[in-house]
């Protein structure tokens, strides 16, 4: 909850430019930028560089929004987390009003901006994200349910979907699949990191899988997605956007990532504990890897479409 | 006594000088938006007529 009243901290100084971008969550922007960059590139569609830029641009600031907008709902449970303490609102440097204010006007105004520069349905899709991850991630589910990060996930899944439809004014299997890529990732990604920053979801409250049913349940579920996760990433490679690249790199990166979650499943507590979570923290090391190299090779093949090397599989 | 440079300005000097900054970008972006649009023959102005059409 956000009362003001009963949760504002006094704020330390003036706030710079920087504090209020910080709201923004630039890192969770980048990824954003990548995804609907790629999901924009590999579609048949060409579009011009300058509406490509803006449409990016629009799309990374409606992700940003959306930060701010959890920042200032989530600013309570941000005191107490180790890992986000250190944010903007906990740390006194913007008030909770000022993130709500941002996050408000940015979401309008990249929602606008991207229909002007882009089209209707992108601009729709965008405004969908920002309403998902804020009212029904941050504000419903995630205090609310284990599978919090399962549903949530879909709102960092939309960028290259909202990519393609800048591109192509649509949707369609390769864009669906893209969505479901990230939105099948996702739970493994957060769940082993939940694994060994325990101590962290239970000071705040929140009912992480790992809090409410037991690391062994989240260790089936890690190896239940990802092998969920494979199926999907393969059949990506068949569709349009698919080449040798994609298909060479989904085959080396999901073996690697069944063999992580195969080993995370076999391990109990005591054992993570003795080796401090090491497999736990290379399955998240991989998982960060897995991601960034599926979209690298759909941009690879783009690429060697485009320059005529390689046709397509049909 | 009114001072032409409060210490508020002063204060706030790059927070605004940044704003200001974003702003120009902003008025840059929709201009070159524009242009691109208009080069392309979309129907910005939702008239029904694209560049290089007279209106009678």
């Amino acid at each position: 909850m956000s009362d003001t009243s009963l949760h504002s901290v006094p704020r330390s100084a003036e706030p710079e430019l920087k504090d209020y971008f910080a709201l923004l969550k630039p890192r969770v922007m980048s990824l954003v930028v990548f995804t609907a960059l790629v999901g924009l590139l590999v579609a048949p569609v060409p579009v011009h560089p300058f509406i490509m830029f803006t449409s990016v641009l629009f799309i990374a600031i409606g992700g940003g929004a959306s930060g701010a907008l959890n920042m200032w709902w989530d600013a309570d449970i941000d005191r107490v987390m180790r890992r986000t303490a250190k944010r903007p609102i906990p740390a006194g440097k913007v008030t909770e009003g000022e993130a709500l204010g941002l996050g408000v006007a940015l979401s309008g105004l990249s929602v606008m901006m991207l229909a002007l520069s882009a089209n209707l349905l992108a601009a729709g899709l965008l405004a969908f994200t920002i309403f998902f991850y804020v009212v029904i991630y941050t504000m419903w589910l995630k205090r609310w349910t284990p599978q919090n990060i399962v549903i949530g996930g879909a709102a960092g899944a939309f960028p290259p979907m909202i990519g393609w439809a800048v591109a192509t004014g649509g949707i369609s299997v390769e864009s669906v699949l893209m969505f479901a890529l990230i939105f099948i990732w996702t739970p493994p990604h957060f769940w082993a990191l939940a694994l060994f920053m325990k101590s962290d979801y239970d000071d705040a409250g929140v009912p992480m899988l790992t809090v409410t049913h037991g690391h062994d349940a989240t260790r089936r579920h890690i190896l239940a997605y990802t092998v969920l996760l494979a199926a999907c990433s393969l059949s990506l490679a068949a569709t349009s956007i698919g080449g040798p690249v994609y298909l060479v790199a989904a085959l080396v990166l999901n073996f690697r990532f069944l063999v992580g979650a195969w080993k995370i499943w076999k391990r109990s507590t005591p054992q993570a504990e003795a080796d401090a979570y090491g497999e736990e923290k290379r399955f998240f090391k991989l998982s960060l890897w897995y991601l960034f190299l599926h979209f690298s090779a759909l941009l690879a093949d783009a690429t060697l479409r485009a320059l005529g090397v390689f046709g397509g599989w049909a | 006594m009114i001072r032409a440079t409060h210490e508020l300005h002063e204060r706030r000097k790059g927070r605004n000088l940044g704003l200001g900054i974003l702003l120009l970008a902003f008025v840059g972006i929709v201009f070159g938006m524009t242009i691109v649009k208009i080069g392309n023959g979309e129907d910005v102005l939702g008239t029904g007529m694209v560049s290089g059409e007279v209106s009678q």
